[in-house]
């Protein structure tokens, strides 16, 4: 079985792609690490692996969670599914 | 199930300050920049002694300057330096320089080119490293306690699997290393933006939290004072975007994995500071690798572990430099350049614990003088940190 995608903790609202080549519309395998549990995901943009996917449907405002801690907020709305990165999240520092 | 570190050893230099080096190294070391030459000279003449080219030195004042002479004399008194031929422009400073080193009992000599010429000041420091060289070559590896290691991180060119796997491989390390009482070292104080509470919170007393926040305020004051509109491409950098990286709290969150989740933050340290005793020390320092990394060199630390997403190919020419990766883009692109292969943690194929435990097997091996992938490389990258302009 491929881990497709991992999250850190079952309240972030991102996982991050651990395999090359994904493509829109793949059926995904995630782990949560933290409480070692796996879902089942659809993914709706090609993601680079080491970049980010929306786990949940996030507006624009919204605080990003990784970690379990704030990491940014979100600039436009993003989807369950699709390609959370600079282009749709700012950090709250500097 | 954990290893027992209380029963490791391994075997390195005993040095006349009492200190345990892993490697042997003679070196040639520039007060300044104009010395370059001659130094790079001298170890073209004397095989096996090594020139540190650097590009500063000169002009420099107040605690510029005292970092600076901090920096080489504890980067000539570090452990793993056997003897040390000093080349400045001038006796002053070269002095100032030689008597540092000598403190720490080890064989140290000073030459400079005013009134003698690069020739003349390159034949007589080629005498120097050649005696030196005599004296490393006698020096034989004893067994000590792997306690008596001690061991810094730095992570670069970080990407998401970074704060997944290749730092929490190094935190889990570290755990055990701190419970073991080895002398630690952390720092990349910027780096920490996001997550200063979670690295506040894990000092072990409310003075030691004190300092820490007072140096990270004081560089996020340098950051404000100096920054155009953010700090996007600098942090994250170009490379850890390129990477996933989309904050510096994301980043920072990941960093901070490098620190376990049992050690304590035992103490804070200036650049190049010098830690009075064992446990975790955070070092304030730049997140830029080759300036930490060769700041925790003159800090005297014998082993460095670093953790990289992207591939960050960095050395040091006196601190071997341990590579982790979780990444498997960069473990197939760029093998060579890694020494420990932590991708299977992402596959759930290797634990924390088991990923922790090849670490610091590679860190036993690499201080019995196994050498690394940047040694190998010839990677000797190293970078003064300048704190202002020169007078």
């Amino acid at each position: 079985m491929t881990i497709h995608f991992v999250v850190h903790d079952e309240h972030d609202s991102v996982g991050v792609v651990v395999v090359e080549g994904l493509k829109a519309g793949q059926a995904l395998t995630g782990w949560i690490m933290d409480q070692d549990t796996m879902i089942e995901f659809a993914s709706k943009s090609d993601i680079p692996i080491g970049h980010k996917l929306a786990i949940r449907d996030i507006a624009a405002g919204d605080t990003i969670i990784k970690y379990g801690v704030d990491i940014g907020r979100a600039i436009a709305p993003i989807a369950a599914g699709e390609h959370l990165h600079v282009h749709n999240v700012k950090t709250k520092r500097w | 199930m954990g290893m027992n570190l209380g029963s490791l050893s391994f075997e390195g230099y005993r040095r006349e300050n009492g200190r345990m080096g892993v490697r042997n190294h003679v070196i040639i070391l520039p007060v300044d920049d104009l010395s370059n030459a001659a130094c790079e000279a001298v170890a073209n003449n004397i095989k096996g002694a090594m020139a540190i080219p650097h590009a500063y030195g000169r002009l420099q004042f107040g605690a510029d300057l005292d970092l600076h002479f901090r920096t080489l004399i504890g980067v000539g008194a570090n452990p793993n330096v056997a003897g040390v031929v000093v080349i400045g422009i001038e006796p002053g400073w070269t002095g100032r320089i030689v008597e540092g080193i000598a403190a720490s009992g080890k064989p140290v000599e000073g030459f400079w080119i005013e009134q003698h010429g690069d020739i003349a000041t390159v034949a007589n420091a080629s005498r120097a490293a050649y005696r030196m060289l005599k004296h490393a070559s006698k020096q034989k590896r004893i067994k000590a306690p792997l306690s008596e290691l001690w061991v810094s991180t730095k992570c670069g060119e970080s990407d998401t699997t970074s704060g997944l796997a290749s730092c929490p491989t190094v935190g889990n390390a570290f755990d055990k290393l701190w419970e073991n009482g080895n002398t630690l070292v952390f720092g990349e104080t910027t780096e920490l933006t996001g997550g200063e509470h979670l690295v506040k919170a894990r000092c072990r007393t409310p003075e030691i939290a004190n300092a820490f926040q007072a140096v990270f305020d004081r560089y996020q004051a340098v950051v404000e004072a100096n920054k155009t509109s953010d700090l996007s491409e600098s942090q994250p950098t170009k490379g850890n975007i390129e990477g996933g990286l989309t904050t510096i709290e994301e980043k920072a969150l990941g960093n901070i994995q490098k620190i376990g989740n049992k050690c304590l933050v035992d103490g804070v340290i200036d650049k190049a500071g010098m830690p009075t005793h064992a446990g975790l020390w955070f070092m304030d320092s730049s997140s830029a690798a080759a300036e930490m990394v060769t700041l925790c060199a003159a800090s005297g630390y014998a082993v460095h572990t670093f953790p990289t997403g992207q591939g960050n190919v960095i050395g040091n020419p006196i601190l071997p430099v341990i590579k982790i990766t979780a990444n498997p883009r960069t473990m197939r692109t760029m093998p060579e350049h890694i020494d420990v292969d932590v991708t299977g943690i992402l596959q759930k194929t290797m634990n924390m614990d088991d990923a922790g435990e090849a670490l610091l097997d590679s860190i036993v091996r690499t201080a019995d003088g196994e050498l690394t992938a940047a040694e190998i490389l010839g990677h000797r990258e190293f970078s003064l940190t300048r704190l202002y302009e020169s007078a």
